[in-house]
C-alpha cells in the first residue's frame, strides 16, 4: 500500500515537472526570434532535398523536378517574359503628367533596389512592399493607380526585379515591436489552414514541396518570391505577387482578401526576410 | 511601335537554329469575356521565315495556338550574316514582318 | 396482415412528412437565407470566407427568384453550414496552425 502510494506520488511529481519544463520551453518559443526561423526555414529545405544547391531554391518547381528544368533552361534562350521585361523598361522611364518619373520616388533612382523590398516602414507602422510603393508613387505625382493584378503592374516589377537580378534577398526587420508583429502576422498567415480545402500555404509548398498536384510540381517555400513576378503558362501571361496571393486562395476555396491588404503584406514580409540571401531571379517563368 | 516579333537565329555548322516569339492575343474565339460575351477570333493564320527569297519555314495556324508564341526550328543552307524574314498575317488581316541577321 | 397493415401505415406517414417538407414558404427561405447570410457576415469579420459558401448564397437567391423555393431553402442551408465550418476553421486554427510551424 506506502510501495503504491510512493509510485503515485513520484509520478505525480513527475508529470508536474514535465509540464513546468514545457511550460518554460513555450514562453520561451512565444518570444518571435526572426533570425532563427530563417536559420531553421532554410535548413529545413536544405536538409529535405540535399540535391539542391541553396541558391538554386529561388528556381521553385525546375529545382525539384530534373525534366522540367531542361525544359525550363530552354525557354530561359528566349525567354516568354521579354515583352513585359521591355513594356516594364518603357513605362519605368516614361514620365508622369507633371514631368516626375518612378526614379523620384525611390533610392538610386529605383534601379537594383528590388532586394530591400518589403520593408516596414516604421512612421506608418505597416509594411510596405514593391507593388504598394509604384502606386503610391503614382498616386502622390497625379496618376491613377494601376490594378495590382494586371500587366502594367507586372510589367514595372519585371523590369525592377531584372535590375536586380542575382543581389541576394535583403529584408530587414527593424528594432520594433510593430514589425516583429508584421512578421509574426505573415508566419501565422502561412501556417493558417483556409478555404473549403483547408489548405494552408505550408501544406503545399512545406509539406508538398517537390510533389505532384496534378500536373503541377509545387515550388518549395523557400525563395517562392525571389522569381517574382513570373510569365505563367497557366495564365498565358505575367503576375504579380497580388496575383498569385488571390489566386492562391480562391484555389482553396477561400474567399481572396485585397490585393495589397495588411495580411497580404505581412505574408510578403515573412516569405521574403526568411529567404534572404537568396539571389533574386526575376522576372521568372513558371508553368 | 515596337515590332511584334523577337526573333535569334544562331548559325553553327551546317545548319541555323531560328527561335522567335511573336507578341500575339492568338483568341480563340471560344473564350467569354466578364459579361459573358464571346471574345471574337483574332489569331495568327500565317506565319513565313523567308531566306535568300526561298520560304524555309511556313505555319498555317489557327485557334489552337496560344497566346505569344514562340516557335523553334532548324533549316540548313544559310550563313552567317545573312537576312531572315520573319512575316505574320492574322485573321483580321493584320500583319507584321521583321528582317534578323543570322548570327 | 399486421406487416402489411405497419407498413402502409408507414409509407403514409412517409408519405405526409415528405408532402410537409415539400412545402417550402416564402418565410421558410427568408429565415434560412437570413441565418445563412449572418453566418458568412461572421466567417468575414474572422476574415475566412469560402467561396463555395458565396457561391450556395448565389444559388439560393436565384432559386427564390425562379419560385423553387425548395431549392432555395435547401441552398441556404448548405451556406449555413459551409459559413458555420468556415468559422469553426478559423477558431480552431487560432491555435493549430502552431503545430505546422517549422522550428
Amino acid at each position: 500500500m506506502q510501495a503504491r502510494f510512493a509510485i503515485s506520488l513520484a509520478s505525480a511529481a513527475l508529470a508536474l515537472a514535465a509540464l513546468v519544463l514545457i511550460a518554460r520551453s513555450a514562453t520561451a518559443a512565444d518570444a518571435p526570434d526572426p533570425a532563427a526561423d530563417a536559420k531553421a526555414f532554410q535548413d529545413f529545405f536544405t536538409r529535405k532535398f540535399p540535391a539542391v544547391k541553396r541558391e538554386d531554391f529561388v528556381n521553385g518547381p525546375y529545382s525539384m523536378n530534373e525534366d522540367m528544368r531542361k525544359q525550363w533552361e530552354e525557354k530561359e534562350q528566349f525567354p516568354p517574359y521579354e515583352f513585359a521585361l521591355e513594356a516594364g523598361k518603357e513605362m519605368f522611364s516614361t514620365p508622369f503628367k507633371n514631368g516626375k518619373t518612378y526614379a523620384d520616388c525611390f533610392p538610386n533612382g529605383g534601379i537594383g533596389i528590388r532586394q530591400d523590398y518589403p520593408y516596414f516602414d516604421t512612421k506608418e507602422g505597416k509594411v510596405v512592399t514593391l507593388e504598394l510603393a509604384l502606386n503610391r508613387c503614382r498616386e502622390a505625382n497625379g496618376e491613377a493607380p494601376y490594378s495590382y493584378v494586371k500587366d502594367e503592374m507586372a510589367s514595372l516589377t519585371a523590369y525592377m526585379a531584372f535590375t536586380s537580378r542575382g543581389k541576394p534577398f535583403d529584408v530587414k526587420i527593424p528594432n520594433d515591436a510593430r514589425a516583429l508583429e508584421a512578421y509574426e502576422n505573415g508566419k501565422r498567415y502561412f501556417y493558417t489552414r483556409r478555404g473549403q480545402l483547408n489548405f494552408s500555404c505550408a501544406s503545399c509548398h512545406v509539406q508538398g514541396a517537390g510533389q505532384r498536384m496534378r500536373a503541377e510540381i509545387l515550388a518549395p517555400a523557400l525563395g517562392i518570391l525571389n522569381a517574382m513576378p513570373i510569365y505563367r503558362s497557366e495564365w498565358s501571361g505575367m503576375g504579380t505577387i497580388s496575383r498569385r496571393f488571390v489566386t492562391c486562395n480562391t484555389q482553396t476555396r477561400a474567399v481572396p482578401l485585397e490585393p495589397q491588404s495588411d495580411e497580404y503584406r505581412d505574408l510578403e514580409y515573412y516569405l521574403s526576410y526568411l529567404s534572404n540571401g537568396l539571389p533574386i531571379a526575376g522576372p521568372g517563368a513558371r508553368p | 511601335m515596337a515590332s511584334t516579333i523577337r526573333v535569334r537565329a544562331i548559325s553553327s555548322g551546317e545548319t541555323t537554329e531560328v527561335q522567335a516569339l511573336i507578341q500575339h492575343p492568338m483568341d480563340s474565339g471560344f473564350v467569354k469575356d466578364a459579361k459573358g460575351e464571346l471574345i471574337p477570333a483574332h489569331f495568327i493564320q500565317q506565319l513565313t521565315f523567308e531566306h535568300n527569297g526561298k520560304t524555309v519555314f511556313l505555319a498555317d495556324w489557327g485557334p489552337a495556338v496560344a497566346k505569344d508564341p514562340y516557335v523553334k526550328f532548324g533549316f540548313k543552307g544559310a550563313s552567317k550574316g545573312d537576312e531572315l524574314k520573319v512575316s505574320w498575317v492574322d485573321n483580321k488581316g493584320a500583319s507584321d514582318s521583321t528582317t534578323a541577321k543570322i548570327q | 396482415m399486421r406487416v402489411l397493415a405497419t407498413s402502409i401505415l408507414s409509407a403514409l406517414a412517409l408519405a405526409a412528412a415528405t408532402s410537409a417538407l415539400a412545402a417550402a414558404s416564402d418565410a421558410d427561405f427568408k429565415a434560412a437565407f437570413a441565418a445563412a447570410e449572418a453566418a458568412e457576415k461572421q466567417a468575414g469579420a474572422l476574415r475566412n470566407r469560402w467561396t463555395t459558401t458565396e457561391a450556395a448564397l448565389v444559388e439560393a437567391k436565384k432559386a427564390a427568384d425562379a419560385g423553387d423555393l425548395d431549392r432555395a431553402v435547401a441552398a441556404a442551408k448548405e451556406a449555413e453550414a459551409l459559413a458555420k465550418a468556415s468559422i469553426f476553421q478559423a477558431n480552431s486554427e487560432k491555435e493549430a496552425w502552431k503545430a505546422l510551424e517549422i522550428r
